[in-house]
């Protein structure tokens, strides 16, 4: 059997890629994949710890956490074609008429 | 295991009433949302208006119904909690809801804005504040974040065809969702060195960790990364870049909704979850926290000259107030913190609700040039202005006074007197920019002497209400405070 702390090394090597690309991507649409990526990196966490527990509520977890994903996911395309039409642009720093 | 074998049966019908006001934000979004395309679009921005401040008034009623003591306790197999807090809470919420709808009826207009979805949205964004100040259970927390945080996201964007709302919007979703899986992270963590989702049963786990000597390091790595995702939402410094780009980009009304209820439903899980689970250390995470973000706050509203970006970062700044309470001890603290949000509440609901109108279409008139000779081209708006602004700097008989003296003598009690010095020194600081705003309104010669669009009834009301509630916790706090004490009592 695979030890627990493999999975939770993959799963923090798994966030920490998220959170790379989250900040050096320049794409709105890559930036919004890394974020999936961490909320997957996540999962594999819940998923493990829930196996090492015997406790099914980090395996229940891990679906509600896929179906808001999947409710941001919408919502989140939907405000970034909205930015396309206005600025015909998905750079992020081009997107920049506030300044940061 | 505990989830499968407990679902197998009903929950009670007291259960239901534990989450009635939810029931009845949620029941009259949909039906806002299935009348919008039965109703011509001319006649329905004020039909669906009046849907949604009934639904308001009925969620009030309904936090009325449930304050009674026979439904008091847990429901649902321990994912809400029906208490002292949670219902003032919902009050808050409720009464934010009730305000930020008053005002919103002539900026719909003005603005051009369809309101089936607009109205929807504010209700159930308003569900998951509610959902948040009562959930005991991480998921349960999880989720009605969530629904607040996409609901806000959405209404943010709302003037669609304006690129900096946009702009203002997209920010907002990816700054949000990425606090959202540092949030979760957290909660993994947690859950990996407890093996539970509920925070009763998390807290008496640490709690027995603790007194067998070692505390398990990945709990208290969870709960940092909670903080770093909820300090996200609060905008608290070092997570608060987000805040001055999305409060200038979004309408001014939802800018109105989301600096106050979802901050305070937000800061309502920080309570419960940083007085409820015992991990040591968490006191010097909020000192920081706080005293970066009262720090960068005041001194980067010094130098705005938009005033929705001003009134930004003076929210980053009251933030920073409100985390002090978090720091002192619980008996103090949460009174202290539960008092703040709701004269925060009052008084940036009210002061978001001026910009909104004298904003005029397309949000035009925002920057401090606008504003010189308001005083003189709408005393009334002016003077009602000033005295939210009076609040904001904590001037005696309104309730941004009593709030800043309950946390800044919560925090003497609680020996921080370091901090209680930052924040009076932030005080002090922070009068100075909103002294600026009052003397361009009354000292200055107005650019264009015609005079302020008339405020129309229904925004007349939001802002009586809400002056009438800055002035009443000015005048006398001694009831909420009362009220708020008893909850703590509850929540440890």
């Amino acid at each position: 059997m695979v030890p627990l702390s493999y999975y939770l090394i993959l799963s923090a090597i798994l966030f920490a890629c998220g959170v790379t690309g989250f900040l050096i991507k320049r794409n709105i649409i890559t930036i919004f994949m890394s974020i999936e990526l961490m909320l997957n990196g996540v999962n594999l966490s819940f998923v493990a710890f829930a196996v090492r527990w015997h406790n099914l509520s980090g395996q229940v977890f891990v679906f509600f956490v896929m179906v808001v994903a999947a409710a941001e996911a919408a919502v989140g395309l939907a405000i970034i074609i909205a930015v396309f039409r206005t600025r015909e642009t998905l750079n992020i720093d081009q997107v920049n008429l506030l300044k940061l | 295991m505990t989830l499968i074998q407990t679902t197998a049966a009903l929950p009670a019908a007291p259960d239901y009433v534990r989450i009635l006001p939810e029931i009845v934000l949620s029941i009259f979004g949909m039906a806002i949302m299935l009348l919008d395309p039965l109703i011509d679009e001319r006649r329905g921005q004020r039909l669906l208006g009046g849907v949604a401040l009934a639904g308001s008034l009925v969620a009030v009623v309904a936090t009325l119904f449930q304050a009674q003591q026979q439904f008091w306790g847990s429901g649902f197999w321990d994912m809400v909690k029906v208490d002292a807090f949670s219902i003032f809470f919902h009050f808050v919420v409720a009464a934010v809801l009730l305000l930020v709808i008053l005002s919103s009826y002539e900026y719909m207009e003005v603005q051009q804005i369809r309101a089936g979805e607009y109205y929807g949205l504010l209700l159930f964004g308003a569900v998951g504040m509610d959902l948040m100040s009562s959930a005991v259970e991480l998921v349960l927390i999880f989720i009605a974040l969530e629904i607040s945080s996409i609901s806000t996201y959405i209404l943010a964007g709302f003037r669609r065809r304006s690129a900096i709302s946009t702009e203002s919007s997209v920010k907002y979703f990816l700054l949000g969702s990425f606090a959202t899986a540092f949030f979760l992270y957290g909660v993994a963590l947690i859950f990996g060195a407890t093996g539970s989702t509920s925070i009763p049963r998390i807290s008496a786990a640490l709690t027995e960790y603790i007194s067998g000597g070692g505390g398990p390091l990945l709990a208290y790595l969870g709960i940092a990364l909670m903080f770093v995702g909820l300090g996200f939402k609060v905008a608290a410094a070092p997570f608060h870049i987000w805040t001055p780009d999305v409060y200038e980009g979004a309408p001014s009304p939802v800018v109105g909704f989301m600096s106050t209820a979802p901050k305070a439903a937000v800061f309502a899980v920080l309570l419960r979850i940083m007085f409820q689970i015992e991990a040591p250390g968490r006191i010097w995470l909020i000192w920081i926290a706080a005293a970066l973000s009262m720090t960068l706050g005041n001194i980067a509203a010094l130098v705005q000259d938009n005033v929705k970006r001003l009134l930004a970062y003076s929210s980053i700044a009251h933030a920073g107030y409100l985390l002090v309470a978090f720091a002192s001890l619980p008996e103090n603290g949460i009174p202290a913190a539960m008092f703040y949000t709701a004269s925060y509440a009052a008084m940036n609901v009210g002061a978001f609700a001026v910009v909104g109108h004298f904003a005029s279409a397309g949000e035009r008139y925002v920057t401090l040039e606008d504003y010189s000779g308001l005083g003189r081209r709408s005393p009334v708006l002016a003077a009602i202005l000033t005295i939210f602004l009076l609040s904001l700097i904590g001037i005696p008989i309104t309730g941004g006074f009593f709030a800043k003296f309950y946390v800044f003598s919560a925090a003497l009690q609680a020996n921080l007197v370091g901090l209680a010095i930052i924040a009076v020194v932030n005080s002090a600081v922070a009068a100075y920019y909103y002294l600026r705003l009052m003397v361009v309104m009354y000292m200055r010669e107005p650019r264009d002497e015609s005079p302020v669009p008339a405020i129309p009834s229904r925004l007349g009301i939001a802002l009586g209400l809400s002056l009438a509630a800055t002035i009443y916790l000015g005048i006398l706090p001694g009831r909420i405070l009362e009220y708020a004490a008893r909850s703590v009592a509850l929540l440890r």
